[in-house]
């Protein structure tokens, strides 16, 4: 069972004051912290509990620029076996599906069974990589994944709908899926893992590599452009309680005492 | 504009909320730029269900075939992807959700038309469509461009639009198209119902929801106290029950539960849309997080800017001095 995990460095944005850059394009990354996208951590891992299960072999593939490597070198600590970074200037910028194309033409090159990527990028929140890959691709798959079998050259899925409702459908191999978070427990890498990761070779790919026009991967590939960042605008909103903690905290419970729960 | 095709979405023989939602912002869309608006509705045995668009819609476009019974976006797909290569549509809507996450992406791959995900507003200036979505968790809006496209497509967040009353008497049309059978490469299998637990969440008057702020298992103590303390349940959003600190049936959110308590108090909860979508009704909405601009400021109504393992002590401390 080869198995392919797209993955993608983010930063970490949960609890950051964010900024948007001078040109509003982008935000500015400058003192964020950055790691592995939440969901595709869920997807690495468990692309390495079906190979300690069937065998075979991962490889982590993103698409990003040369600092993208650390997540590949500690998807490689963890366990996976090959790396590859589509790293060319052209595949910058690209809306979902001009990465997907990109993400397509790599695994092309591939013999894999299984695709696996997280079902949504925590900065851009798209949720349609996945999905538009595995067109690019022409197999089948399925999102939002929260279980998942494999036995027969299929694979059994559960998909996480709304209301906790779990959808259970099955597809032959080789598929793409996306992963929710919360399906398995992401492991930890090892010392000794991460040490033996630093010595390890990525494949670099570049567009001409994978005979891709420039015109169809990248910003200059993306159907839909970013024509500006804002803030969201402040609505109506809390009132905020002010002063230290012990004052605030004070006027909360004054207030839940009014409302007759303190 | 030509027409805006929306894709109706509907579960046990009821439309969901969104479809509604969708057919209102295609209804004033299309009212203000001289469209028509055209509701989509695939299923088996679905004939009925028709009626209830044709005050929103202009045509319901009807394909009811027994592949439709379940929805598979690999059944959704091609027949779709055949109606609005056919009619040209202007702007295609289709949810935010589950279903529509699993099929939009591979009909704009197939069509070639530019997708934008998880809209919260369409807006048609000067021949164009524009879209606004959120990126970072809510913290940061983002408008896209469609490069001047003839067609293009977009996913909607749920809740975006409040859907409103209107009068049309569209009509109901059935769609002449060829359905396949559902195909052997990904074959639905059932649905299956969420485990019930020992606390329901839904039937407490007040609600203590913890967030990722809590940071550890051994700080899930803190809440238990204050949730004691004020007599409600600890409710949590989603990277609490990832982490397997609390079950799947504690979490508040699109995904989890949707609770109308008096009183709901989120500890450490950043309030991304998911999870404001299952609590947003709740009487009296109190908010503690560090960040100001946490997108759950705008959805409370009291706010505590702070670090939550400072404030929740003194909290205690404040409601015990009020008692005695």
């Amino acid at each position: 069972m080869n198995i392919v995990v797209c993955v993608k460095r983010v930063p970490e944005t949960a609890e950051a004051d964010l900024k948007i850059a001078s040109d509003r394009k982008a935000i500015d990354e400058e003192g964020l912290a950055f790691q592995i996208n939440e969901s595709d951590n869920y997807a690495l891992e468990q692309a390495l509990l079906i190979k300690e299960d069937l065998g075979g072999e991962v490889t982590v593939l993103t698409a990003g620029p040369e600092a993208s490597e650390e997540v590949l070198r500690m998807s490689m600590a963890k366990g996976a076996d090959t790396a590859v970074r589509l790293a060319d200037d052209a595949f910058a910028d690209g809306d979902a599906v001009a990465t997907a194309q990109a993400l397509a033409a790599s695994i092309k090159e591939m013999e894999y069974d299984l695709v696996l990527t997280g079902c949504m990028a925590s900065d851009d929140g798209a949720t349609a990589v996945g999905v538009a890959l595995a067109e690019l691709l022409g197999v089948p798959h399925a999102t939002y994944v929260v279980e998942m079998e494999i036995a027969d050259g299929k694979a059994v899925v559960g998909r996480e709908l709304e209301g906790g409702l779990v959808e259970k459908l099955d597809m032959k191999l080789p598929a793409v899926v996306t992963i929710q978070t919360g399906i398995n427990e992401p492991r930890y890498a090892s010392i000794m893992g991460i040490a033996r990761a630093s010595k390890r070779e990525i494949t670099l790919k570049s567009a001409s590599d994978l005979g891709l026009a420039a015109a169809v991967v990248g910003a200059e590939g993306s159907r839909t452009q970013i024509l500006g960042l804002d803030y969201p605008p402040v609505g109506e909103g809390a009132e905020i309680l002010e002063g230290t903690p012990a004052e605030a905290s004070g006027k909360l419970a004054q207030v839940l005492k009014e409302k007759g729960f303190a | 504009m030509n027409e805006i095709l929306v894709l109706t979405e509907h579960l046990n023989g009821e439309f969901r909320d969104i479809t509604f939602e969708m057919l209102t912002k295609a209804r004033s869309l299309a009212d203000a730029g001289g469209g028509k608006v055209a509701a989509v509705l695939f299923g088996s045995g679905v004939g009925d269900l028709a009626e209830k668009l044709t005050l929103l819609a202009d045509e319901v476009l009807v394909s009811d075939h027994g592949s439709f019974a379940n929805y598979n976006s690999a059944v959704y797909q091609p027949v779709l992807a055949e109606v609005v290569k056919s009619r040209g549509s202007s702007l295609v809507m289709i949810g935010h959700t589950a279903f529509g996450v699993d099929l939009a992406p591979s009909l704009a791959v197939a069509l070639e038309v530019p997708l934008a995900t998880d809209v919260i507003d369409v807006k048609h200036d000067g021949g164009a469509f524009t879209a606004m979505r959120q990126i970072y968790g809510g913290k940061i809006n983002e408008e896209v461009g469609f490069g001047g496209a003839a067609q293009v497509m977009v996913t909607v967040r749920a809740a975006a639009f409040p859907p409103e009353e209107a009068s049309r008497e569209g009509s109901v049309v059935e769609l002449g198209v060829d359905v396949p059978e559902e195909p052997a490469l990904r074959r639905f299998v059932e649905y299956v119902e969420a485990a019930i637990g020992d606390v329901d969440i839904t039937k407490s008057e007040v609600v203590i929801a913890v967030g990722r702020g809590i940071r550890e298992e051994e700080n899930m103590a803190m809440i238990e106290e204050l949730a004691e303390l004020l007599g409600g349940v600890v409710a949590c959003s989603r990277p609490i029950v990832d982490a397997g600190w609390l079950p799947k049936d504690r979490q508040v959110g699109s995904s989890g539960k949707t609770v109308k308590p008096k009183l709901y108090v989120a500890v450490g909860v950043s309030g991304q849309f998911q999870h404001v979508s299952g609590m947003k009704s709740a009487e009296t909405i109190v908010a503690i997080n560090k960040d100001p601009k946490a997108p759950i400021f705008s959805a409370a109504h009291y706010g505590i800017v702070g670090d939550l393992f400072k404030v929740l002590p003194v909290l205690k401390e404040k409601i015990g001095e009020l008692r005695a």
